[in-house]
């Protein structure tokens, strides 16, 4: 696990910056700042961070930009931070490449959960083939799941849904990603089909939308595979 | 409204009457009551004036031992006044011709009501001040209402007591200017007690009898009206500062007889200025009759004119019916309506024969009025004629005539027959029968017609000699004669029977257009409503197009038009323009540019210029008269229309601004209240965690307080931002099919910390459709309904969620045991800034919540409501308050 990770922090409040980086470093992580976007983007060339965190908005440029300018030329994953009368923003950031984002103002619990999920796995080569969250355990290679031992009657696509948010959890899956993923590109835009077989999955693992243990709802966005369902 | 400027003496006859060379100005401080301090303004004035360096002597003060104003009489000239003797006593009067010696610029002559000792040279003051003024010098003096003459009567009636020494009206009219001294009466019952007024015991006895505040309000009043009759708006924005209610407590109303005549016009003006003046309700008054309609065109152009003047310049418009006796019928109105005066037009001298037969209707009026005050208004220039007395008319179409030959015709043919079947004494009969029903047919001119054919016929055929048209007995001109006058009473009645039955038809057609008009017109709710229901009823009554065009901005736009048209040419344009500017009729057929293609008639309500109203005919022809009356009384109500809306919109903007500016209080309040609630928790609780050595337990509960506080003032900005953009129209929710469940789950993960305190139990039916809606949006509803829960209902108990489907909606009801609403104030809650009155029990909380919750509702084109609770969830009915959300489904087929 990538402890000593180096995180990039561009946010104009030094007060937000310097939230930041007790918490970031308190849990490890090395932690590097900057207050403008063009400071931002030569950090990002010169010290390679292993995760960027971007402020939406900054004074020098519109965080959008930084991310598109970023995006040609580095991989590291980011993680935005947008206000929430922002809505707009957020779904364009995420579209424009950014991996997750928090709403400000927000909890440092849960800005580290994200970034653990974004973090988590960069790099390994193989996700392993079995899952265990909690009481589920998830089998890619024969297609079961089952809860608490009990196995799970799951069609293909409910499973293959099941595995792409298992396998990002903590972390944002977007409504397009799995659509793409698990429908083809082709039903990119079809919501539809997904909120139906989210509502059937929920009902197999026995979630509850009005208070998930699984899978959380993004409205507009996306879902969320929780990091560490409550028991 | 401002009064017609015609009526008003103009500022500069004002000015003239003022400058009366060589004489000296009056200028009267007028009080309703002793003690008013009018004495003292006087000398406060004066003191200016001394100042700015005119010659100003003290000629007689009365200080009546007040110490005030012996006070501000020091630094003034003074003239030493005139011993006299007075019935017996030593007096002092005024040095009158010490003073006329003097000759100072400005005297200062208090109580000018007094009356001078024995010897004096005028048995009154008033007289002295008038040789003053004749000197040259300028006068102040000061007086009480209660000594004009005139008014003395009234004045003892209102306070019982009558005061000897008067001033004739005359007096006070001398006055160039006049200064109310105005007291409220409350201000000088209090200066009385003070003993500022009278010395104590005398003040006592005043203050039970004479200073009543009843009394003093009534003088007030006077006082003020005779200030007003005089001078003016100066005083009249003074009675208006001082809410001082207008009319008096008895309405009595003036009335204005209106007719064809051109005094009409006068008599609406000499009753508008008393109305003015008596600050009374006037009402112009037409009585209908038959004869009306068949008058001539000039005469019933004046009528509508007469009456159009009449409402422009405030007056009620009455109509009455009434044929024979119309005096009768005008004072029974005027007794009904509680009318003190009846202003009528003169009479125009009438023919001898007119004169025999019956009086004339304001002379009958005169003679009749009884406890009425009659005024009779004669029009100014012109010379009133005597109206001529007219031929009834003869002309008639060729039918009629036709039908005249064709009845002798068939009387002659009756006539044969009957002399054959037996001999008949007068065959004459025969052909009066003929008369008479031509007469009564066609009218008078083919009944003469008749006459003379018949008798003609007659004659030849029938009397001796036969086939010869020489009349051989006397006998036969007596048949002539018979033949004339019978068809003269008969056709002249036939012809007044069928005027009055077309005029009735000419009427009741008008009427019913108006009627239709303005009955369009009131179902009109904004201004394009009325411009659109106008053009277009114009043009199909008239048969013609129409325009309407009102002030954009600087210039004269088209802002309706029937059949549509947004553009004129030059010559119009100038023509409309000059209509707007002269609020005169302009362009076809009229006095200025005539041979415009449109013709344009200004739309006046009151004194307001509103638009101009543009009509042209397919055939360039001009307005017909009678078209003219009832395009001006559509183009009366047209403006009414538009005014009643302009008022409405005032009012509402009024109210708008009153609203915003009480919704702006309510927000500092609110800022200041619920931006610093949390703030002081969050400084306080972050400072004792810095410097405080606690045990882990404590900070641990310091930074929840910190966290939740911390979240509490999110909540309210984003409830701020979200009114901001609701009040600019800037949110635009992105609507999507969306799962209750998972707003809900939303909303309750953010609401977690604030809801610790409570159990929250959630109920949502099984397989619930997808709704309609925009996630975030309605997650922040649901988060701001969950705060006030949590907010008013008592820690421990439990906040229910519940959600089921309802016809086409999901239903989703929040519920606490909490005090509840007031059914009243149910709807009120979502009001901004309101909150149900909850005295000390009543926590933090902004007021916006649930406006902002009803304002994004209905932004997603779903409900909410407030209702008490109800048996639910096993909990007993109407317990705490239960808030509704109901939104649309995504897919209404589907559950449908």
């Amino acid at each position: 696990m990538s402890a000593h990770a180096r995180i990039l922090v561009v946010d104009d409040e030094a007060p937000i910056r310097r939230l930041l980086r007790v918490a970031l470093e308190a849990e490890g992580y090395g932690v590097i700042e900057a207050g403008t976007a063009r400071e931002g983007l030569a950090m990002v060339a010169r010290e390679t961070p292993a995760l960027v965190v971007l402020d939406l908005g900054l004074p020098d440029a519109d965080g959008l930009s930084v991310l598109r300018d970023l995006r040609g030329w580095s991989q590291a994953p980011v993680l935005i931070l947008s206000v929430r009368a922002d809505e707009a923003g957020k779904v364009e950031a995420l579209d424009a490449g950014a991996q997750d984002y928090v709403v400000k103002p927000f909890g440092v619990k849960e800005f580290l959960a994200r970034v653990r999920g974004l973090l988590r796995d960069r790099g390994a080569e193989a996700v392993p083939s079995v899952l265990a969250i909690g009481p589920l355990q998830i089998d890619a290679a024969d297609h079961s799941a089952a809860m608490d031992g009990v196995p799970l009657h799951l069609t293909r696509r409910e499973f293959d849904l099941l595995w792409m948010l298992a396998s990002h959890r903590g972390r944002l899956v977007t409504q397009e990603m799995i659509l793409r993923a698990i429908w083809g590109p082709a039903h990119a835009a079809d919501s539809q089909y997904l909120r139906v077989y989210i509502r059937q999955l929920r009902q197999k693992l026995g979630d509850d939308a009005a208070n998930p243990r699984f899978i959380a709802t993004e409205p507009g966005i996306g879902y969320r595979f929780l990091e560490a369902p409550d028991p | 409204m401002t009064p017609d400027a015609d009526i008003r003496p103009s500022p500069q006859a004002l000015l003239t009457q003022a400058t009366r060379e060589g004489r000296g100005r009056l200028k009267v401080f007028l009080g309703a009551a002793p003690g008013v301090g009018k004495t003292w303004a006087m000398l406060d004035d004066a003191h200016r004036k001394h100042a700015d360096g005119v010659d100003v002597v003290a000629a007689l003060i009365e200080t009546h031992g007040r110490a005030e104003t012996q006070a501000k009489l020091a630094g003034l000239p003074q003239l030493a006044r005139k011993p006299v003797i007075h019935k017996g006593r030593a007096l002092t009067e005024m040095d009158l011709d010490g003073l006329l010696a003097r000759k100072p610029q400005l005297a200062l002559i208090d109580e000018l009501a007094h009356s001078n000792a024995d010897d004096s040279r005028h048995e009154k003051r008033w007289q002295d001040v008038e040789e003053v003024l004749a000197a040259g010098i300028d006068v102040y003096t000061t007086l009480n209402i209660q000594h004009i003459e005139t008014l003395n009567e009234t004045v003892a009636r209102i306070t019982g007591v009558r005061v000897r020494e008067t001033v004739p009206d005359g007096a006070l009219e001398m006055a160039d200017e006049i200064e109310l001294i105005d007291l409220p009466p409350d201000e000088l019952v209090d200066r009385l007690k003070q003993g500022k007024v009278y010395p104590a015991d005398q003040a006592a006895r005043a203050l039970g009898s004479f200073f009543v505040k009843g009394n003093l309000t009534a003088l007030r009043e006077l006082a003020m009206r005779a200030a007003a009759d005089r001078v003016d708006a100066q005083l009249r924005e003074h009675m208006a500062a001082n809410a001082i209610a207008g009319p008096w407590p008895t309405q009595e109303r003036i009335l204005v007889c209106i007719n064809e005549s051109p005094a009409a016009r006068e008599a609406i003006r000499v009753a508008k200025r008393s109305a003015d003046r008596a600050r009374a309700e006037w009402i112009a008054l037409n009585v209908a009759q038959a004869r009306m309609e068949a008058l001539p065109e000039a005469d019933k152009d004046r009528l509508a004119g007469s009456l159009r003047l009449a409402e422009r310049l405030g007056a009620e418009l009455a109509t009455l019916e009434a044929e024979h006796d119309v005096a009768e019928a005008i004072l029974t109105y005027a007794r009904d309506r509680n009318v003190r005066r009846i202003v009528i037009g003169r009479p125009r001298p009438r023919p001898v024969w007119a004169r025999l037969t019956s009086e004339d209707v304001a002379t009958d009026v005169l003679r009749r009025a009884g406890p009425f005050e009659v005024t009779v208004a004669s029009e100014p220039d012109e010379k009133p004629k005597a109206s001529r007395f007219r031929l009834p008319r003869l002309r008639s179409e060729p039918r009629a005539w036709g039908e005249s030959a064709l009845a002798v015709a068939i009387a002659s043919g009756c006539s044969w027959a009957a002399e054959q079947l037996f001999p008949v004494a007068s065959l004459s009969v025969i052909y009066m029968t003929a008369v008479v029903v031509v007469a009564s047919r066609r009218g008078l001119g083919p009944a003469m017609a008749a006459a003379v054919l018949g008798f003609m016929a007659y004659n030849f055929l029938f009397t001796h000699p036969r086939y010869s048209f020489h009349v051989s007995r006397q006998g036969e001109l007596l048949t002539l004669g018979l033949f004339l006058a019978a068809s003269l009473v008969t056709g002249n009645l036939a012809a007044r029977l069928r005027a009055r039955v077309e005029a009735q038809a000419a009427i009741a057609d008008r009427t019913n257009k108006l009627y239709d008009f303005s009955r369009r017109v009131a179902a009109a709710a904004t201004a394009d409503d009325v411009i659109w229901a106008s053009v277009s009823h114009v043009a199909t009554t008239l048969r013609c197009e129409a325009l309407l065009l009102m002030p954009r901005g600087a210039e004269l736009r088209v802002v309706g038009g029937f059949p549509p048209e947004d553009r004129l040419d030059v010559r119009d344009q100038s023509a409309a323009q000059f209509a707007w500017e002269k609020g005169e009729a302009a362009g076809r057929g009229s006095d200025t540019l005539p041979t415009a293609r449109w013709f344009f008639l200004p739309l006046v309500a009151g004194e307001r210029r509103l638009g101009i109203l543009g009509i042209a005919y397919a055939d360039d022809r001009q307005l017909a008269r009678t078209d003219r009356r009832l395009l001006d009384a559509l183009i009366d109500q047209i403006a009414l229309a538009l005014e009643r809306l302009r008022l409405t919109e005032d009012l509402a903007a009024t109210q708008l601004a009153t609203e915003t500016e009480r919704l702006r209080t309510a927000l500092l309040n609110s800022v200041s209240h619920d931006l610093r609630t949390p703030l002081v928790t969050i400084i306080g609780a972050a400072g004792h965690l810095a410097d405080a050595d606690l045990p882990p337990e404590a900070r641990r509960d310091l930074a929840e307080n910190i966290r939740e506080e911390g979240e509490r003032l999110d909540r309210y900005v984003q409830n701020l931002l979200d009114m901001t953009r609701l009040g600019h129209g800037a949110l635009k929710p992105r609507l999507a099919p969306q799962d209750v469940a998972e707003i809900v789950g939303g909303a309750r993960s953010r609401m977690k910390g604030v809801l610790r305190g409570h159990d929250l139990r959630v109920e949502l039916e099984a397989n619930l459709p997808l709704i309609l809606a925009d996630g975030v949006l309605l997650e922040q509803v649901l988060v701001n309904i969950l705060d006030n829960a949590a907010k008013y209902a008592p820690e421990g108990t439990e906040i229910g969620i519940a959600a089921r489907l309802a016809g086409l909606c999901v239903e989703v009801a929040v519920t606490d045991r909490g005090p509840g609403i007031p059914r009243d104030d149910q709807a009120r809650v979502f009001d901004m800034f309101y909150r149900v009155a909850g005295g000390d029990r009543q926590r933090a909380g902004t007021g916006l919540g649930l406006a902002i919750c009803k304002g994004l509702v209905e932004a997603m084109g779903g409900t909410i409501r407030a209702e008490s609770g109800r048996a639910e969830m096993g909990w007993p009915d109407g317990i705490g308050t239960r808030i509704v959300l109901a939104l649309p489904l995504h897919n209404p087929e589907v559950a449908a």
